[in-house]
């Protein structure tokens, strides 16, 4: 059955079950692999993307779901003023180890930024207290949302 | 390749230790492979497919170095990038003695090959023990001195000058004199034909300009922007994946597949029956993991479904009762134990699951006379050997692409998942990914050991007089790398607990080697400190209590020999106001430490709720690790390690029940959050010591400082880990 | 000798009067009209299978039969073969064991006669005589024809034997009496079949038997009375059972099914969710998946229309009304409870959202479940504590089981902030009260 989807601004179709995450049509279908699988259960968030510029888990969000809803990813994030900011932030504060939650973690503090211009540390934590990292690059995470709100230069 | 002489020197000497092996050094194969190009294909940093390793046109004069005519300059990483920031600072020390231009460097993962890249200290090609910096800190600086050597032998034959009269800065030789400069790439092949120099000197560490800076990392760029290709993430032309169930219990085998109705899931392509494992293979993911929920499996479960956590302690328990190998004695600790003022506790430390991010997985292409494989591992050469093994091919015929690591810990110290990969990707003439859940990768993993570590020690005028340290616990090391275990003594297993840091006139340590029924037991981030840090620490605080001083105070007066500890300690006291007031139930906990040749004190405050629930309010750890290569990197890495750490000591345990493990996923095995974390502030020292460890030593220092904490809060004095709320609710004592 | 004689008289009829008047009125007293013999009722046909099956063999018409008696899900042990009993029912007084129903001879009931199944499952008598405890409801399946006892029976009888012996109950003294299930039985089943109401439709009959006879849906959601059996009295009004609170399916416009619609009630029973309803977990949830989604379509309506003409009962402790969306942003709405709402915004709100309205599943949405509008979040704790999964024809949606890793204490503190957040009056719930709730429900 061909699904349509609308990911990064470009309309994508490809045959997938309804109930079919998300996740899976991204990293094994679209080829799509900045997404990561964590946990499949929206229990780590390595997975989350933007529906209509809200952080989603797409491990749980079956494809049916999506509709006419408008995709972003981490491969297009930084097309946002609020995602451009989080990715520079995290650079400028290294922010990141192994990297592999990152993607979940940059949507996640986006998506914040993007509806809560300047968060204080219980916006921060209601946005990304979902986002684990093994590493635990959590000081930093939330230093970077604050030098992304701010607009400061490290 | 080892040289089993020299380590039994190294052990008659003053003991056993992981500093003998290291300065010992296992491996005396390793040689700085001049003018070996690389035979195998590497493959770039975020690149999964890279042309070949090409070496005509470019100077190549060892291992690691490629520079080509344009002056760029690829570096190759004979260690992996799992989060610690290795190629950053391994790119940092080629490039410091290289004076290479930072800005045209580029990285490519290292082949599996032991010759060129095997890790000095063990001889073979291993990124763990936090020894990266500490092996490669010499012979890598010696790669980059020599190479910078040939480039200005090759500029200044070109000028008809004393090479001592040319000097080197970012990528360029300058001839002072003559005001002539040339750039590396200019020189490039020029160099080539240059003869390396013998005993080539290294920089004075004052004229460094890369070492010791906070510069950026190499990897983090695309990381930001999905780019970054980790080994989870290849693709190929026309792959399937896959996705597994093994037998539940440990050591169980498949009796019986039904699988109708798995045929009959869309996308389904086969099921594999392995030995222990059902896999199945689909179009995608979703497919596979449908197809194997239809399945129907029944298990042979074996002699293991009777173990349970319960037997397990009673196992270790027993074994920690007998008597162990002598692995450090100095003093006389028979006369010491029998007099003074006794003291004795046994600690315990649960099974631990790795759980990093990515969950484990391989990528196989198996023809009918290769084998292909990209995954991410901290073992390259094994992991080839190992297909290899599985693939019923010659080793050469593996080739194994090395990806960024999404979290290692110890778990990609191990070949199993590629193993696994190869036996169902035999089936098929496609290549195949094979991506464990994270229900079966929490479930099969090699657990950090269960370990009761026993103190027995004694207090003469308010100082320990003596100290008799028992360690009982899996011997990692006597299964993962065999010639390493001497005399029954697992050097990482009491690693910590003989390089101990107080002067104690009567010092005894022992290892009883107790391997635990059923459950499988590898390496985990912090290793053996781990449990020595955390029972010598503990343990230091209630000796303090018995004696009625200050925990710091304590301490300080047992570290005239050691100023290196002495001086964390004391900073770490002064920055955490230490000693000032706190509200009630709100408790300050010390750990000094002296793992992997770095010097830490933490100290930690808590506070204690009326039912037992834990807050971690701040953290302060003071680091000496000798020369900081990144010295963000390093403060990174204690942040880190210090909430790696914690997360165990608050959550992290892992239990058995009929021989099956039964967390699953991080609902039930569960990470500590950005919302608990604590206010962090690491203070690295400035030292010209040679670089310590420091992926590691983060980790250590969470729980004793915590427990100890706990201990100042409620006068309890906890034991096992992890924390146990009851025992600290309100109204409860020790 | 007179005088003891009329005492006896008395104290004979102040115990008949007591009885009469703990034990109520029967399941479908409520409906008023005239009850005929089921062989007499010429309206339809109210017993049986669905139409499409009528020409079914008697083993399928039993495996329908079955699945509409939800006989598996108390005789199967998680993980373990079907029907083959050693489910443990945790009571207040001790655990008892659900029993093996496959046909092995020695430990299952291979050897009932047609005669002895049917005394198991009508009147609670076992094949060597002894008395059945009531967690085995057959003062419901009473009501059940003969024929379609027998189906049941033929259906089992067609499955592999198990060779599972049940284990020993631990029931505390006088519970351990079985010999007084017999006054038990005398007083509380009425032994009798199903008979339909003439004065109501065929359709109302049909769901009346699958309701009363089969789904038992009462032995949930009815109350008990001093003796432990359903009380009439306050039919559907909502009970607590097994640690689960089954909520009030009268036709009460507040809290019962009063103002759902036709649509929403045919939807809960079939997929086990309906929109702005919640979606069925815990006992329910699984009744939904063994029994109710294996109904017919007709079966379902049938059900519905009969749900809907239960008399309204109220349920004084729930509000009036469940409430709407919680706000969009964390900081609006309720004063946090800080414990609760770190456990939320780190483990829950990823799937339901700070307004309550999932992003992922309309199936994962809180907002107008009556679980977290009810102020002794009881349902919210469990769900919590042992996870839910639900079956949809697009997949299945879970929910893990945090109870191993969370503290009775967090959970409490999630349940409160959950109710306080999503529900109309928020609930305070103690980490003594979950750890009562994980006795209940522990297996």
């Amino acid at each position: 059955m061909a699904t349509t989807l609308t990911i990064n601004g470009e309309q994508k179709s490809f045959d997938a079950p309804p109930e079919m995450p998300l996740l899976w049509v991204l990293r094994d279908i679209l080829g799509m692999t900045g997404t990561k699988f964590g946990c499949g259960i929206a229990q780590c968030g390595a997975c989350t993307v933007h529906i209509d510029g809200k952080a989603v888990r797409s491990c749980v969000l079956p494809v049916s779901a999506v509709r006419d809803r408008a995709v972003t990813t981490i491969e297009a994030v930084g097309n946002s003023p609020a995602g451009a900011k989080v990715q520079k932030a995290w650079l400028d504060l290294e922010v990141i180890q192994c990297g592999y939650c990152q993607s979940g973690q940059i949507m996640a503090a986006a998506a914040l930024l993007a509806a809560t211009p300047n968060p204080d540390d219980s916006d921060i934590d209601a946005a990304m207290a979902g986002n684990i990292c093994r590493c635990g690059t959590y000081v930093r995470i939330r230093e970077a949302i604050k030098q992304a709100a701010s607009g400061r230069q490290s | 390749m080892l040289t089993t002489e020299k380590l039994r020197q190294e052990n008659s000497a003053d003991g056993v230790s992981r500093r003998a092996l290291l300065t010992g050094g296992l491996a005396t194969g390793f040689l700085l492979a001049f003018h070996l190009p690389l035979r195998a294909a590497s493959y770039a940093v975020n690149e999964p497919v890279q042309p070949a390793d090409v070496t005509a046109g470019k100077f190549a004069p060892n291992a690691f170095i490629r520079i080509d005519e344009t002056g760029n300059t690829t570096l190759i990483m004979p260690q992996v990038e799992m989060g610690q920031g290795t190629y950053t600072s391994i790119s940092m020390i080629l490039a410091e003695e290289l004076d290479a231009d930072w800005t045209k460097v580029a990285l490519l993962h290292a082949p599996p090959n032991d010759k060129l890249y095997g890790n000095p200290t063990f001889g073979l090609q291993v990124t763990g023990n936090s020894n990266s910096i500490r092996a490669w800190w010499k012979p890598l600086r010696t790669a980059g001195a020599s190479a910078r050597a040939m480039l200005v032998q090759a500029a200044a034959a070109e000028w008809q000058v004393d090479p001592a009269s040319c000097t080197t800065s970012r990528g360029e030789v300058t001839h002072a004199a003559s005001g002539r400069k040339l750039g590396y790439g200019a020189l490039a092949l020029a160099a080539q034909g240059q003869t390396p120099p013998k005993d080539v000197p290294l920089k004075d560490p004052k004229d460094f300009v890369y070492i010791g800076q906070p510069l950026k990392r190499l990897d983090t760029p695309e990381k930001v922007n999905g780019k970054a290709v980790y080994g989870i993430d290849a693709l190929l032309p026309d792959m399937k994946f896959a996705t597994v169930a093994a037998c539940p219990v440990f050591g169980g085998k498949v009796a019986k597949v039904d699988d109708t109705a798995a045929q009959k899931v869309p996308g389904v392509r086969k099921i594999v029956v392995l030995d222990d494992t059902v896999a199945v293979i689909g179009d995608h993911m979703w497919a596979a993991k449908k197809g194997l929920a239809a399945l129907k499996i029944e298990w042979d479960e074996g002699p293991n479904a009777r173990i349970g956590s319960k037997e397990i302690w009673q196992h270790l328990r027993a074994a920690s009762e007998k008597d162990g190998a002598v692995a450090k004695s100095v003093g006389d600790i028979a006369k010491g134990l029998a007099t003074g003022d006794k003291f004795e506790a046994s600690f315990e430390m649960p099974f631990l699951a790795h759980a990093s991010m990515e969950p484990i997985n391989a990528t196989i292409h198996v023809k009918p006379d290769s084998c292909e494989v990209w995954t991410g591992t901290q073992i390259a050469s094994r992991v080839q050997s190992e297909a290899a093994k599985a693939a019923g091919l010659p080793v050469e015929k593996v080739i194994v692409n090395n990806h960024l690591l999404g979290g290692g810990f110890g778990r990609k110290l191990e070949p199993d998942m590629v193993v696994a990969a190869v036996k169902i990707a035999k089936q098929v003439d496609y290549p195949v990914k094979v991506v464990w859940t994270r229900e079966e990768d929490i479930q099969h993993d090699v657990y950090r050991p269960v370990y009761r570590d026993t103190v027995t020690a004694t207090l003469v005028d308010g100082k320990v007089a003596a100290w008799k340290y028992k360690v009982a616990g899996s011997a990692v090391l006597a299964r993962w790398l065999p010639p390493a275990f001497q005399k029954g003594i697992d050097i990482d297993a009491v690693d910590a607990a003989v390089d101990a840091p107080y002067d104690i006139p009567n010092f005894h340590v022992e290892y009883v080697r107790a391997e635990p029924p059923a459950v499988p037991t590898g390496f985990w981030r912090g290793v053996g400190p781990n449990n020595n840090v955390f029972a010598v620490e503990c343990a230091m605080d209630e000796l303090a209590r018995k004696a009625g001083k200050d925990p710091v105070e304590f301490r300080r007066a047992m570290l005239a020999n050691k100023p290196r500890a002495l001086a964390v300690l004391n900073t770490a006291a002064e920055k955490a106001n230490w000693g000032q007031p706190l509200p009630p139930r709100v408790g300050r906990g010390v750990c000094l430490q002296p793992s992997f040749e770095t010097f830490i004190a933490t100290v930690v405050e808590a506070e204690i709720d009326e039912l037992g629930e834990v807050a971690v309010r701040r953290v302060v750890s003071v680091v000496d690790t000798g020369i900081a290569v990144n010295p963000d990197t390093v403060k990174a890495q204690i942040e880190g390690g210090l909430i790696f750490g914690l997360t165990a000591a608050l959550y992290g345990e892992i239990t058995i029940d009929k021989g099956r493990v039964q967390q699953s996923n991080f609902h039930d095995y569960r990470m500590l959050r950005i919302d608990q974390t604590p206010k962090i502030e690491v203070h690295v020292v400035k030292s010209g010591e040679p670089p310590g460890g420091i992926g590691e030593a983060g980790v250590n220092a969470g729980p004793p400082a915590l427990r100890n904490a706990i201990l100042a809060a409620t006068g309890v004095a906890l034991r096992r880990m992890p924390i146990d709320r009851s025992l600290i609710a309100m109204g409860k004592k020790a | 000798m007179r005088i003891l004689l009329s005492l006896a008289v008395i104290v004979i009829a102040a115990v008949g009067i007591g009885v009469w008047i703990v034990r109520g009125p029967g399941p479908l007293d409520f409906s008023g009209g005239s009850k005929v013999a089921v062989a007499d009722y010429r309206a339809g046909k109210p017993t049986g299978v669905p139409a499409a099956l009528e020409k079914a063999s008697l083993v399928e018409r039993g495996e329908y039969l079955a699945k509409a008696a939800d006989c598996m899900v108390c005789h199967t042990k998680p993980g373990e073969k079907e029907f083959a009993g050693g489910l443990a029912f945790k009571l207040p007084f001790g655990t008892l064991y659900s029993t093996n129903i496959t046909p092995d001879k020695e430990t299952g009931i291979g050897n009932y006669s047609d005669q002895d199944f049917l005394n198991a499952v009508q009147r609670g008598k076992r094949h060597d005589g002894a008395m059945l405890y009531p967690a085995m409801p057959y003062p419901s399946y009473t009501y059940m024809t003969d024929e379609d006892v027998l189906a049941v029976k033929a259906y089992l009888f067609s499955l592999p034997p198990v060779r599972a012996p049940a284990p020993e109950n631990t029931l505390a003294f006088p519970f351990n009496q079985r010999w007084a299930m017999l006054f038990w039985s005398a007083v509380f089943n009425p032994d009798t079949r199903f008979a339909p109401d003439t004065s109501k439709s065929p359709e109302w009959n049909r769901g009346a038997y699958l309701a009363e006879a089969l789904a038992h849906c009462g032995e949930c959601h009815t109350p008990r009375n001093l003796g432990f059996a359903l009380d009439n009295r306050k039919k559907f009004a909502g009970a607590v059972t097994a640690g689960w609170r089954a909520f009030n399916i009268s036709s009460d416009k507040a809290t019962g099914l009063g103002n759902w619609s036709d649509d929403a009630l045919v939807s809960y029973l079939a997929t086990g969710h309906a929109l702005g309803h919640g979606s069925a977990s815990g006992p329910m949830g699984e009744a939904v998946d063994q029994s109710l989604s294996q109904l017919a379509p007709e079966d379902i309506r049938a059900l519905a229309v009969y749900l809907r003409s239960v008399p309204p009962q109220p349920s004084p402790d729930l509000p009036a009304t469940t409430a709407p969306a919680a706000p969009a942003s964390h900081k609006d709405g309720v004063t946090p409870d800080a414990r609760g709402k770190m456990v939320f915004e780190g483990a829950c709100v990823s799937c339901h959202g700070w307004s309550g309205e999932s992003l992922v599943s309309p199936m994962a949405t809180l907002t107008g479940a009556w679980s977290v509008n009810d102020p002794a979040a009881t349902n919210v704790a469990q769900i919590v504590i042992s996870g839910t999964k639900r079956y949809t024809p697009d997949g299945a949606l879970s929910m893990p089981a945090f109870g191993n890793a969370y503290s009775d204490d967090e959970i409490a503190a999630v349940a409160n902030y959950v109710t306080a957040r999503f529900g109309a009056k928020g609930s305070k719930l103690t980490a003594k009260d979950v750890a009562e709730l994980r006795q209940q429900t522990a297996q």
